[in-house]
């Protein structure tokens, strides 16, 4: 009965986990290497620099989104929540006219609280993630207008707002690698979000319940409330990404943000995290959002139109599916 | 049944199947060795091993999932290169996998047809799909409406499904994957009433099991396999069990008799008092005592499943009390449960029992990661490998380390797995739901001296089964469920013949149709 099963899948997610963040590696390595060679101000650390900067917003959101789909769920919701968080952060920070710190913990909060009710729908009235958080998404799209009044909110009275991406800690102490505080955010969320799937139970139930969750069930585990754990935890680094992306604007633009759970979701898959669950890692997400990022860059500085940036990177996303499917069957 | 005859060889006509010095390596693994397989027309030829060694990768071979990397198969004494399942079917050759792989939404005989679908102009022509269905049945002696949803089939119908999509391409050559892993005996009975037809027919027919009175009872012949290897063919009337067993393990097992010990005075540890639940569960009660090993005997759907998980808080149930030490419990999830000391082993561990994506360290500490939990949520990874190797030790789990992942794990080991995550969370409750479903020979008498040492030291143990040898082996008592109702108790011991008499009292205002096979 199962006798080949053990031959055949002797070298497991595991190793081969390891094997596609080498492969989705190699190709970043390899997209630089290409984008070098054709032009010489790819190169440039101004340049490096921008595409990090790029990469923060959709990094963030694509780390929140890793951490949904690897309970089997997913988050349509990411985008329209992030704009949501963003326009929070403006109605506490220019309408009310609270302090700085407030608007922050505010849009966390605000994320973190959206991310439970997903979770508490999907978990305790079964509904599908995919519907639960299509729901979230225009409740959400409509509620960042309404709290908007459906007009953007500029922070030009919250005078250091747009430092919190756009300033360089790094950059004043060595001037020459003046590398954005949003990077350093990303960053700092991938090591916390790295810490709580290794480290802590709620990152084992998280692979735990992708990979089979009537088990964890039956192990007399409160299945429910992990899982709204997740979503609330995603939907906090959502409203990460919210502050971060209005601060890059300086502003919070109600109308905005839907097409983002795209990209963090194309980051996802490309950095090798499975769709189907148990299986998933924030280093291969990072990976999967620079992909995006310097394909991006790299065919805007080789002028090609943004109409065939759009192109490739759909080619991309299928070519990275493709590869581990290539892969797991060779073996 | 039938008289067997050692070997029913037609002089002159060539083999059907002649299979020679098959080589096949997964990466890693030598999978088969010069493996040897001969199937005559009008032949069962039960394919026997131990898991891993084999059986289901020859077959495999032959039905075109996978390619040789060396050897020569012959069909009807011509060289055949069989590359796919379609040119497999092409050529006769059906194969009908242990999971069914059947369209659950789908009726019997769009199932049957699927892919090649009569049709007139274009357009699928259904009267004719189900005419040409209903000829298969016929001719089957198969009572099933062509037009049946499939999900509304139990698994013994459905397997009969499977068996008319292999036989309506003219398979020659079937063969079956432990076609009788989820059949109740009526059902068996049906199976080998249909697999004699084909016989008569001149199909040779591949039967692949652990279950050793089945192999006596319908196959002709027995090729077993070990390692890869062949080990030998021998007729099966003429040979005794042991002797099929021992070319299996490469050794002799004893049968060694069961300890009970005296319980009579040790305290109850769970009892259960008018449990119901619609027509599954009706007003069963029962207990069980510490270091007793309970058996619970009965068909395929008496309700005994139906008992154990809604003890465990898996399903509702609509009434009754669980006591637990003297102490009455409230339990509405599987998590009460297990808070009361209560473990559940389910038939089904690959649904049910692990998370086979995760390693074995992490599956044993699944019920009580919050025993390992630090300030700030975080794992103490060192405590949970030292517990998790430990029980390694303890229950003699064969993995290279505690980091492997659960999935590539035998059946056996699997299982002792589940065993340990429950020993863990300390539950001293356990019930096993057949604990030795698709386990082999070997792991089945290391499963059975695991229990009986659990029990020895105190804990209280239910064990589900539908084989009867098992639970006879295994059981201090024997609760016996029919149709939902617990129709009687009866010591270790018993006679075979009692159990099914108990099995089989249906209360007579229930008319059900029974069949006789």
């Amino acid at each position: 009965m199962t006798d080949t099963a053990a031959p055949a899948a002797k070298s497991g997610p595991r190793i081969s986990g390891a094997f596609h963040r080498l492969l989705a590696f190699s190709g970043l390595i390899a997209l630089v290497v290409a984008f070098s060679l054709a032009s010489p101000n790819f190169m440039q650390t101004q340049n490096i620099l921008a595409i990090l900067q790029a990469t923060s917003v959709n990094g963030v959101l694509a780390i929140a989104a890793t951490l949904v789909i690897i309970t089997g769920g997913i988050d349509l919701s990411l985008g329209t929540l992030m704009t949501f968080c963003a326009v929070l952060a403006g109605v506490i920070l220019t309408y009310l006219g609270l302090p700085l710190p407030l608007g922050v913990i505010g849009a966390i909060l605000a994320g973190a609280a959206s991310g439970l009710i997903s979770g508490t729908v999907v978990a305790k009235l079964k509904v599908p993630p995919f519907i639960a958080t299509l729901g979230m998404m225009l409740i959400l799209k409509g509620l960042s207008l309404v709290i908007s009044g459906t007009r953007p909110i500029y922070f030009n009275d919250t005078p250091g707002f747009n430092q919190i991406a756009l300033g360089s800690v790094v950059g004043q102490i060595i001037p020459a690698v003046p590398v954005p505080n949003g990077v350093l955010v990303l960053f700092a969320v991938a090591l916390i979000a790295s810490f709580v799937l290794s480290k802590t139970a709620l990152g084992r139930y998280t692979f735990a319940l992708g990979s089979n969750e009537e088990a964890v069930r039956l192990s007399g585990v409160n299945v429910d409330r992990w899982k709204i754990g997740v979503y609330a935890l995603a939907g906090g680094i959502v409203g990460v990404a919210g502050v971060l992306i209005a601060s890059r604007l300086n502003s919070a633009q109600p109308a905005l943000g839907q097409g983002y759970e795209l990209d963090a979701i194309a980051a996802v898959v490309i950095g090798g995290t499975s769709l189907s669950g148990g299986r998933g890692t924030v280093l291969g997400t990072l990976i999967g959002a620079l992909i995006i990022s310097v394909l991006a860059n790299g065919l805007r500085i080789l002028s090609v139109a943004q109409e065939w940036q759009t192109v490739v990177t759909g080619c991309i996303i299928i070519l990275a599916v493709y590869a581990d499917i290539l892969r797991r069957r060779t073996l | 049944m039938a008289g067997h005859s050692g070997s029913a060889s037609v002089a002159g006509a060539p083999a059907l199947v002649e299979m020679t010095d098959i080589d096949k390596s997964f990466p890693g693994v030598r999978a088969l060795a010069k493996a040897q397989f001969q199937l005559l027309p009008g032949e069962v030829h039960a394919l026997m091993g131990e898991n891993g060694a084999g059986k289901s990768t020859l077959m495999k071979i032959l039905s075109g999932v996978y390619t040789r990397d060396a050897g020569t198969v012959l069909l009807d004494g011509q060289p055949v290169e069989i590359t796919s399942p379609r040119q497999a079917q092409d050529l006769g050759v059906g194969i009908i996998h242990q999971e069914l792989a059947l369209m659950r939404d789908l009726t019997a005989a769009q199932n049957i047809f699927i892919g090649r679908e009569p049709r007139r102009f274009g357009i699928l022509d259904e009267g004719q799909l189900n005419r040409d269905t209903a000829a298969i049945f016929a001719s089957m002696n198969l009572k099933l409406e062509p037009t049946v949803k499939v999900e509304t089939l139990t698994i013994a119908k459905q397997q009969m499904v499977e068996i008319a999509k292999a036989l309506s391409y003219r398979s020659r050559v079937l063969i079956m994957d432990e076609p009788t892993a989820a059949l109740n005996d009526a059902e068996i009975a049906e199976l080998f009433t249909i697999i004699n037809r084909l016989k008569a027919e001149g199909v040779g027919v591949v039967y692949i099991s652990h279950k050793m009175d089945e192999i006596k009872r319908i196959s002709d012949r027995v090729t077993v396999m070990r390692d890869g290897e062949y080990v030998g063919t021998v007729p099966a009337a003429d040979t005794p069990i042991e002797t099929i067993i021992s070319m299996m393990v490469g050794r002799t097992l004893t049968n060694e008799a069961l300890v009970i010990p005296n319980t009579a005075d040790a305290p109850v540890a769970l009892e259960v008092k008018n449990l119901n639940r619609g027509r599954e569960i009706r007003d069963v009660s029962f207990s069980v005592k510490k270091g007793e090993i309970l058996g619970f005997a009965g068909l395929m759907g008496a309700g005994r499943t139906e008992v154990a998980r809604a003890i465990f808080g898996a399903d509702r149930r609509e009434s009754g009390e669980i006591w637990v030490h003297g102490k009455r419990v409230g339990i509405a999830s599987p998590k009460d449960a297990v808070e009361a000391g209560i473990g559940y082993l389910s038939e089904d561990r690959k649904h049910f029992g692990l998370a086979t994506g995760l390693d074995v360290r992490n599956n044993i500490a699944l019920a009580s990661l919050d025993r390992f939990t630090g300030v700030g949520g975080v794992l103490d990874e060192a405590k949970m490998e030292k517990e998790a190797v430990g029980y390694i030790k303890q229950l003699a789990i064969k993995t290279p380390s505690d980091t492997q992942e659960a999935r590539l794990l035998s059946g056996g080991n699997q299982q002792k797995v589940v065993i340990a995550k429950w020993l863990l969370r300390d539950c001293d409750i356990l019930i096993f739901d057949e604990p030795t479903r698709g386990i082999d020979v070997g792991a089945k008498s290391e499963i059975y001296k695991l229990l009986n040492a659990l029990a020895a030291e105190g804990k209280a143990i239910i064990v589900i089964s539908s084989e009867l040898p098992e639970v006879l082996r295994l059981s201090h008592r024997i609760a016996v469920m029919c149709e939902g109702r617990l129709t009687g108790m009866l010591p270790g011991g018993a006679s075979q013949e009692e159990i099914m008499r108990l099995a089989t009292q249906r209360q007579s205002s229930v008319a059900e149709v029974r069949h006789a096979s």
